[in-house]
């Protein structure tokens, strides 16, 4: 590879790579000019060697205060463990359901999905089309019908089957419609209600290719539903989802999986040291 | 909200100018960079920011905005009118073929609304213009995706044509267009799968349609919430297919939508609609305007 000096020319096209991979301007700008002080104090003089510092220093907002690993998902309790899925409209929620069953059930557990979203047109064929794929049971009720009502038979029948795990599917929602978060603090409660220590987790879907709204969806996500954790879908594109740096920073809310396609297979485990190097490799591999 | 107003942003400045009567190059450096700074946490993608900063500095050293009185809303005024201009007047005409039926086809990533918007176009043709449209499902890879437009169908109470998802999506677009002008449909409006711009074999499928069919209107629908990404996906899905108009969708969120901008820039293509809701009512004409204050947050 070639090298190249690190000077203004290199921070400037630095700051904007990152602002193009949506890590957030002030986030940027911060973290150059704490770049700048540490290239001088180290005395850095070429691009190699300033890839580590700069790979450091995005690990280091993305952990924030919190150093913890938590990229893991919580679901090693023995009996029912409740996962449910929430997110904006069309980020890839009940997709990310289909990866995630096929996943656990290679693990050897036995999966539940429950179809609570029962307003968007066919969003209910959507997840037994995946449960048909991945092969487990998908529990519903009609279009239209109470999602609490869905999500209360989901666990009813996850108990009653033994099973080890329930996915549950949300209707997408934008964060600014109260009504509609109301209704889903609601499917929380009963989910809470009926196990105790339930949901074990509650997975927020973010769209890689969402710029800084995605701040706002996960703290209003946040407030109604406790996120414990995000699913960054569809880095498979040129999108490179910069800000869950930021939200995991300000809001400690780990990335627990990345989506990278389509299939049953494109879900990986989220890895902050191969992300942060994706936001900014393709400058020094040019 | 996420994000102040611009007009709270540019305060200090103009506080300090307001006190001095005369304005500096230097206080429009300054003001340029909280300018800058407002339109790439809108999510405007930074090269467009670039270029716009620029022109908002060549009017601003000038006359205009140095012998005002009030410099500092004269730059909000002028930086309003430039990114006005920018996104073009409203344009939320949809084109008539000469020969019926009128074929347009929908396009775009996965998950940003052309389902969605298929049956709301479908539903506003109706409504507003006495059309009677021919609805098509060409996405035959997301599961459940023609069932999803059946239902739509259902909801407006109008066909949709399918052949299942065992036969190509250009074989179901041309035989979409005979049957269209055997029933005397005078609208098509096929709704094709989400792809990423850079799945070629994808985007060659598109292309094959566009060939065959030959559409008169190419809709790309976005995603409203789209960040720095926004440019790359709207100039390849123009390069490749030339694009005659975009939807914006979900803008009944809280995003700034500086998307919008991105696009018009790299496109030189209108954005001709908005999608404002879940419903097949909710599609309105895109006003250039209010989405210049709304990315500027005043
Ligand atoms: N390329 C790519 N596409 C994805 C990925 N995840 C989901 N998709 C696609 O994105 C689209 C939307 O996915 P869904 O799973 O329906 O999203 P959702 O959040 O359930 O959508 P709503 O229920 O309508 O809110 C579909 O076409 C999916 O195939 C991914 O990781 N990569
Ligand atoms: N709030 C809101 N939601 C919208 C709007 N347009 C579409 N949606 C929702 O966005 C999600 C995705 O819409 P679809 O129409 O399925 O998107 P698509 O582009 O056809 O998706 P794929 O076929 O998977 O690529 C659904 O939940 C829609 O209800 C809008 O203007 N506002
Ligand atoms: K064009
Ligand atoms: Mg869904
Ligand atoms: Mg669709």
């Amino acid at each position: 590879a070639r090298y190249r000096k690190v000077d203004e020319d290199f921070f400037e096209d630095l700051e904007e790579i990152l602002i193009s991979a949506d890590v957030g301007v002030t986030t940027v700008m911060d973290l150059i000019d704490e770049l700048k002080m540490e290239v001088k104090r180290r005395n850095i003089k070429d691009s190699n060697d300033v890839k580590e510092v700069i790979s450091e220093k995005l690990v280091d907002i993305y952990y924030g205060e919190d150093d913890e690993t938590i990229e893991d998902l919580n679901i090693h309790h023995d009996g029912l463990n409740i996962v449910l899925f929430v997110g904006v409209n069309g980020v890839g929620k009940t997709t990310t359901i289909g990866k995630l069953a096929h996943r656990l059930k290679n693990e050897g557990k036995k999966v539940v999905l429950a179809a609570g979203d029962t307003f968007r047109a066919g969003a209910i064929e959507q997840l037994e089309v995946w449960g048909e794929r991945v092969g487990v049971e998908v529990i519903k009720h009609s279009e239209g019908s109470d999602p609490a009502a869905v999500i209360f038979d989901g666990i009813q029948a996850a108990k009653s089957r033994g099973a080890d795990v329930l996915l549950c599917d949300t209707a997408g929602r934008l964060q600014n419609k109260v009504n509609l978060m109301n209704e889903l603090s609601k499917v929380k409660r009963v989910i809470e209600r009926e196990v105790p220590g339930a949901p074990h987790e509650v997975l927020l879907v973010l769209d890689a290719t969402t710029g800084q709204n995605a701040m706002s969806q996960a703290k209003t996500f946040s407030e109604s539903t406790n996120v414990t954790g995000i699913v960054l879908s569809k880095l498979d594109g040129t999108a490179k989802g910069g800000i869950v740096l930021a939200i995991r920073n300000e809001l400690d809310i780990p990335v627990k999986f990345v989506g990278l396609g389509e299939k049953v297979d494109d879900l990986q485990q989220f890895d902050p040291n191969a992300f942060v190097y994706g936001l900014f490799a393709d400058m020094l591999e040019e | 909200m996420a994000f102040e107003g611009l007009a709270d942003r540019l305060q200090n400045t103009i506080q300090r100018i307001k006190g001095k009567g005369k304005v500096t190059e230097q206080d429009v450096k300054e003001m340029t960079r909280e300018v800058r700074l407002a339109l790439l946490e809108a999510d405007v993608n930074f090269k467009v920011v670039k270029q716009f900063i620029n022109k908002i500095k060549e009017r601003a050293v000038g006359q205009e905005i140095m012998e005002s009185l009030t410099p500092g809303q004269q730059v909000i005024k002028v930086v309003k009118e430039e990114l006005t201009n920018l996104m073009g007047g409203e344009q939320s005409k949809i084109a008539v073929a000469d020969r019926p039926p009128t074929v347009i086809m929908m396009v775009g990533l996965q998950g940003a609304g052309k389902t969605t918007t298929t049956g709301k176009l479908a539903n506003l043709l109706r409504k507003k213009q006495n059309r009677n449209p021919l609805l098509v499902a060409a996405d035959i890879y997301r599961p459940a995706a023609i069932n999803q437009l059946q239902t739509l169908g259902k909801q407006l109470n109008m066909p949709v044509f399918s052949l299942g998802t065992e036969v190509s999506p250009v074989e179901i677009a041309n035989q979409a267009i005979e049957q269209a002008k055997a029933e005397h449909h005078d609208y098509v409006i096929i709704d094709t799968a989400g792809r990423l711009h850079v799945d070629s074999d994808l985007m060659e499928e598109l292309t094959q349609i566009k060939e065959n069919v030959k559409p008169d209107e190419i809709f790309l629908v976005v995603d409203a919430m789209t960040g720095q990404d926004a440019v790359n996906v709207a100039e390849s899905f123009n390069e490749q297919l030339d694009i005659t108009g975009v939807v914006l969708t979900k803008l009944d969120g809280d995003t700034r939508g500086g998307a919008a901008l991105s696009i018009k820039a790299v496109t030189d293509t209108p954005i001709k609609f908005a999608g404002m809701g879940e419903k097949l009512t909710d599609l309105e004409a895109f006003h250039p305007e209010r989405m210049a204050s709304r990315i500027l947050g005043m």
